[in-house]
């Protein structure tokens, strides 16, 4: 088994690896429009972007997810049983408390994000903490702090701020070429350019798509498991946790595919192969096997 | 020559395994400063606690005098089965300060009381919490000293194994609920 310490290294590579292929990406993009249409300013603005939008992915991977769902931080006023909750575990990992926020969501789920241990941030949905018992959220808990030792949230929060360009980008021209009101026969009178960006979406998509399920192997929720196991020495918690959580049909309000791999259990139960396009989850039956295998 | 590469590869492994022995017995030392921090906190509290149940119950002086000894011997403690037997004292005379306040009602509905009790019980949570941190960190090093190439360096930059701490029989015990 790897030790954590290869695992945040082969976590930080492949980070680099990331946002270095969209920074090329970009930047190739960009040569490609300023050849076609014959102007080199597309090719400097490209480079600009590209590179503000790695820097940005990078800084604020702690910040962009949580306002990205709309989450409120909490303090140990305002709530200590959770606040005591993360304390305790944290203290029991080793590892600094991250800041904790609320989302106002009803699905029962959560995520961690953030670049190392003293920048991340631990979001649970209202849901969660209204449907799961003191040892079940304990589990959910000690599975996202685990995710922060092992700079699975670097990755996996890069990930989400590259994944949501390309996903912002798509739903604009999805929208604009299916539901813009644009008659078939007016077709002809179409922006050119929208026609490029439609195919350019078109490619784009499922190659960072491809891309994000290279670098988030399935491993990691596996090892999330264990290791939040080690942590509070009661799989049973973990396990009744992901089967609430599995059962619950609630979906969730804000529907950013980009989010997806970051969760604890994929949110998006529906066949809809967009938004399942980003999910790298293992499927919950096998995760609570392999915790059922976990003894003392 | 070949002498040459030997000793650069043997100093290589040298340091390699040196520097991973000093960065586990650190992590260690520092989990034990960690706990340390908690007890200091649970040290601040409990003089608090001597106070406000003075107020409503002064002639329990035994259970009073117990924890502050239990205190003072613990901060005084030189080595670590010192210190951990202490402070379990500790653990056991809060417990018995507890079940003496079912008695007095007035007391247990006192704002500063309830307040005093849930601070204690999150201290003594997160003192077990740091413990476990602390025995993981001496688990690794421990295997480290024992386990091969790595016990020989051990042996020779001398490494000692640290103590791990333990489940006191009385804690281990599920409290009986009597009617």
């Amino acid at each position: 088994m790897p030790s954590v310490y290869e695992n945040i290294r082969s976590n930080q590579q492949k980070t680099i690896f990331l946002i270095s292929a969209f920074l090329c990406f970009i930047v190739i993009l960009g040569w490609f429009l300023s050849q076609v249409f014959g102007n080199e300013q597309i090719l400097y603005f490209a480079i600009f972007f590209a590179l503000f939008q790695s820097f940005l992915s990078y800084w604020y991977s702690d910040k962009i997810p949580v306002w990205l769902v709309g989450a409120k931080e909490i303090s140990k006023k305002d709530n200590p049983r959770i606040y005591r909750l993360v304390e305790n575990l944290a203290i029991s990992a080793g590892m600094p408390t991250p800041k904790i926020f609320i989302a106002p969501e009803r699905q029962p789920n959560a995520f961690a994000a953030g670049r190392d241990e003293k920048h991340s941030v631990i979001v649970l949905n209202q849901g969660l903490i209204d449907l799961l018992d003191e040892k079940e959220l304990e589990g959910v808990i000690a599975h996202e702090l685990s995710h922060i030792k092992n700079r699975d949230v670097l990755i996996a929060s890069v990930a989400v701020v590259l994944v949501s360009f390309v996903a912002i980008l798509s739903n604009f021209v999805f929208r604009f070429a299916f539901f813009g009101g644009v008659r078939r026969d007016d077709r002809e009178r179409q922006n050119p350019l929208l026609l490029i960006l439609f195919f350019i979406v078109i490619i784009l998509a499922p190659i960072i798509a491809q891309l994000i399920q290279f670098a988030i192997s399935r491993k990691r929720e596996f090892l999330a498991d264990s290791s939040a196991v080690l942590l509070t020495r009661y799989s049973q918690g973990l396990i009744s946790a992901l089967q609430k959580i599995s059962q619950n049909r609630i979906p969730l309000r804000n529907q950013n595919p980009a989010l997806a791999s970051l969760y604890i259990c994929n949110p998006f139960k529906e066949k809809n192969w967009f938004l399942n396009l980003f999910s790298t989850h293992p499927p919950v039956e096998k995760r609570i096997e392999e915790l059922r295998k976990i003894s003392f | 020559m070949a002498i040459f590469w030997l000793l650069i590869f043997l100093s290589i492994i040298t340091i390699y395994f040196y520097n991973r022995l000093v960065s586990l017995k650190n992590q260690a030392l520092e989990a034990l400063s960690d706990i340390e921090v908690q007890l200091k906190r649970r040290y601040n509290l409990i003089p608090n606690l001597v106070e406000t149940v003075k107020a409503y119950a002064s002639h329990e002086k035994e259970v009073f005098e117990k924890v502050t000894e239990a205190r003072s011997r613990a901060m005084m403690a030189q080595n670590f089965k010192e210190k951990e037997e202490a402070e379990n004292l500790i653990s056991q005379a809060l417990k018995s300060i507890f079940a003496l306040v079912e008695n007095y009602p007035q007391l247990r509905a006192s704002e500063n009381f309830q307040k005093l009790q849930e601070e204690l019980t999150d201290t003594e949570d997160k003192i077990q919490a740091a413990r476990r941190f602390y025995n993981s960190c001496v688990r690794d090093l421990n295997i480290a000293i024992e386990s091969f190439p790595t016990n020989i360096f051990a042996k020779i930059f001398n490494f000692q194994k640290m103590e791990l701490f333990s489940v006191s029989p009385e804690e281990r015990e599920v409290p009986k609920v009597k009617f």
